[in-house]
């Protein structure tokens, strides 16, 4: 018998293995693009830059100098910590709204109509955000349509105003985040074997039981994936807390918007950026713990 | 034991569409029997067992159990557990998590639900699994889990759908002979549905045969086996040669059957028309070197071995014989003609008693 450890580095010698590894590297070479020239060089460049303080015209030295201006100015971290929290209430709200809306799609729909309702969650991804946005407005705002009805029905006096608040604000991002929680829901949920829910029923659970011991925790690892992408995109929205928002509502992007076009503050605004970036690294990684997942398990399983 | 049974259907019928997928059926199971439904696929047993389990509600009749009608209470309510045919159970908790769901739900915790599992997992021979993983378990554990997870609640009936089906062979005949022990052990009333004859004798002391949302038959599985009440049943329970023809008269100790295919045969039946189907098991066949031993049997025939099909005690010759379509007779391995050859001429006979026509 040939020894198989001789015989595999014999193969890499030859032309065929070669040939393998070439594909290999063509195979991969979109990938590291992407990765190095999309995601790392830039990050390098704004960690680069947040760490740049000006002392003088056109000099700069090396330091933390507008990481401190970050938490020695409360509008800063106040912002940052609003931002947080909404985004996280943001999240839990899409979840609880999304939940039914993909159980009824994986579980309940029958036939056509769960395509049919899928598609209808998909419809209005086809217009842009900004779009969908004015289209809150429209709805909401004093001579808007719910204002109108209000009235008509006798429910409010005059015209009222329902836009530029946190209402609104949250409205306007659970909307934009509800598909991206019922794709992966309804993932995870169509994998569920209906005799295990009937089987839950027949051994004397409730139909709270049969939710709290079977459905969700299958559905575990949907939740966290919907809740991850909501988060970071919540996190990281500017068109609806601009258009939606109060005029003291704002939000974290805005921030980082203003210092590098309004004032021209590029370190300053590297240096809100990578905030951004730690917060949402810090919660995704909390709630993954919380919730006794594993970060490659949840990306592998949904 | 009770005067009541355990299950009582009365006229029991469920329609889908226009369509009527369980037609009218009665059938009473009585304490600690077990009684299975056997028939094809699409012959509505699936149905019939969901309205049992209270999945599915019945478009009329009564389904009562020990005397309570049982139309108003919902699944979770119901003194019956099933055992699904994909087993189902939960993956993401152990073996004794998963038996102690059901406890949990009727309210159970703590040392008292603690003991009970472990009882239970002693009684199916599962000691010291608890804390394992449903998903490390071999098939036939997660078998004795499933049936754990309903004993354990002590319900009046279980229902075993078809559990054994996605078993290996070798493990599935293990498994019907411990299902039997297990059920006669616990002394539970067990419904077991199957398309597999042999599991529903084997395991049976009842078995109903249904066909197209009827039963055809209600009896033990010799009565089934060996009396026959209808056409389908014969061809569905065992093995038959089934040959088609028309009745040419009766005679003193049966009726004169001529076959499609030209012999002329006595076999027994009733209500027999022009057309009629003729049932004969394998192992009715009587076979010999020659016809004149075969002298005390009104039907014998002379006729030469097609083919042998070798299969240990299940050895089955094919015989060509005039006026015979092809014939299977069983072969026994321990007869004078164990060692025969494709070939051969033999004789072949069989009592009118083993030929059952019925109306075709």
């Amino acid at each position: 018998m040939a020894n198989p450890k001789i015989m595999a580095s014999a193969r890499t010698l030859t032309s065929e293995g070669l040939g393998e590894r070439l594909g290999l590297f063509l195979l991969i070479t979109p990938a590291i693009l992407w990765l190095g020239l999309l995601v790392i060089l830039p990050h390098v460049e704004i960690g680069i830059l947040s760490l740049s303080q000006r002392i003088a015209a056109r000099v700069y030295t090396i330091g933390f100098g507008n990481y401190f201006e970050f938490l020695s100015e409360p509008i800063y971290w106040h912002t940052f910590a609003r931002t947080a929290l909404l985004s996280i209430l943001v999240t839990a709200i899409t979840l609880v709204i999304s939940f039914p809306v993909a159980l009824y799609i994986a579980k309940f729909a029958v036939g056509k109509s769960k395509p049919i309702l899928f598609l209808m969650c998909l419809i209005p991804f086809w217009a842009s955000e900004l779009v969908r946005t004015l289209g809150w407005m429209m709805l909401l705002r004093e001579a808007g349509v719910v204002s109108f009805l209000l009235q008509w029905a006798g429910i409010a006096g005059k015209p009222v105003e329902m836009l530029y608040s946190d209402g609104s604000l949250v409205l306007g991002l659970v909307y934009g985040g509800m598909l991206f929680m019922i794709v992966p829901l309804t993932n995870a949920l169509e994998s569920l074997e209906n005799a295990q829910i009937e089987a839950g029923y027949d051994l004397g659970g409730t139909n709270f039981t049969v939710l709290r011991k079977i459905i969700i925790p299958h559905a575990m690892p949907g939740i966290v994936a919907g809740a991850i992408i909501v988060f970071m995109l919540t996190v990281g929205n500017f068109v609806t807390p601009v258009m939606l928002g109060g005029k003291n509502g704002l939000w974290f992007t805005e921030q980082i918007y203003s210092q590098f076009i309004t004032r021209f503050n590029w370190p300053q605004g590297s240096a809100f950026g990578f905030m951004l970036l730690l917060l949402s690294t810090g919660i995704v990684w909390l709630g993954l713990r919380l919730t006794g997942q594993g970060f490659s398990e949840t990306l592998r399983r949904t | 034991m009770s005067d009541i049974a355990d299950l009582s259907l009365i006229a029991v019928t469920k329609r889908f569409g226009g369509i009527a997928a369980v037609d009218a059926v009665d059938f009473e199971v009585a304490q600690g029997e077990f009684f299975s439904i056997l028939g094809p696929s699409g012959c509505g047993k699936t149905t019939l067992m969901r309205m049992i389990a209270g999945f599915e509600s019945p478009t009329s009749g009564d389904i009562r159990i020990r005397g309570v009608s049982m139309l108003a209470v919902p699944a979770n309510k119901r003194p019956v557990n099933m055992v699904f045919q994909s087993l189902a159970l939960f993956p993401m908790m152990s073996v004794g998590e998963n038996i102690g769901y059901g406890l949990a739900c009727a309210g159970v915790s703590g040392p008292e639900a603690a003991e009970r599992i472990a009882r239970i997992l002693d009684r199916v021979g599962l000691s010291g699994f608890g804390p394992r993983a449903v998903t490390q378990l071999s098939g036939g554990q997660r078998q004795r889990v499933a049936i754990a997870r309903c004993l354990v609640l002590e319900p009046t009936l279980v229902l075993l759908d078809e559990p054994l089906g996605a078993l290996d062979l070798k493990l599935r005949e293990h498994m019907k002979i411990e299902l039997k022990q297990l059920q006669s052990a616990f002394n539970t009333t067990f419904m077991y549905i199957t398309h597999d004859q042999s599991e529903a004798l084997v395991m049976s002391d009842r078995v109903a045969v249904m066909n197209k949302g009827r039963f055809e038959q209600v009896g033990t599985p010799r009565e089934l086996y060996h009396n026959p009440k209808t056409s389908f049943v014969a061809g569905f329970v065992g093995d038959a040669n089934i040959w088609s023809g028309s009745a040419a008269g009766a005679i003193a100790g049966g009726t004169r059957l001529k076959l499609a295919t030209g012999a002329e045969v006595t076999g027994m039946g009733t209500g027999i028309d022009d057309g009629v189907r003729a049932y004969l098991r394998p192992e009715a066949i009587a076979l010999a070197g020659s016809l004149d031993e075969l002298s005390a049997l009104p039907n014998r025939f002379p006729g030469t071995v097609s083919t042998v099909l070798f299969d240990g005690a299940a050895s089955t010759l094919v015989i060509d014989a005039a006026g015979f379509p092809p014939l299977r007779a069983t072969l026994p391995q321990a007869g004078p003609l164990a060692g025969i050859e494709a070939g051969a001429a033999v004789a072949f006979g069989f009592t009118p008693e083993a030929l059952k026509i019925f109306p075709a």
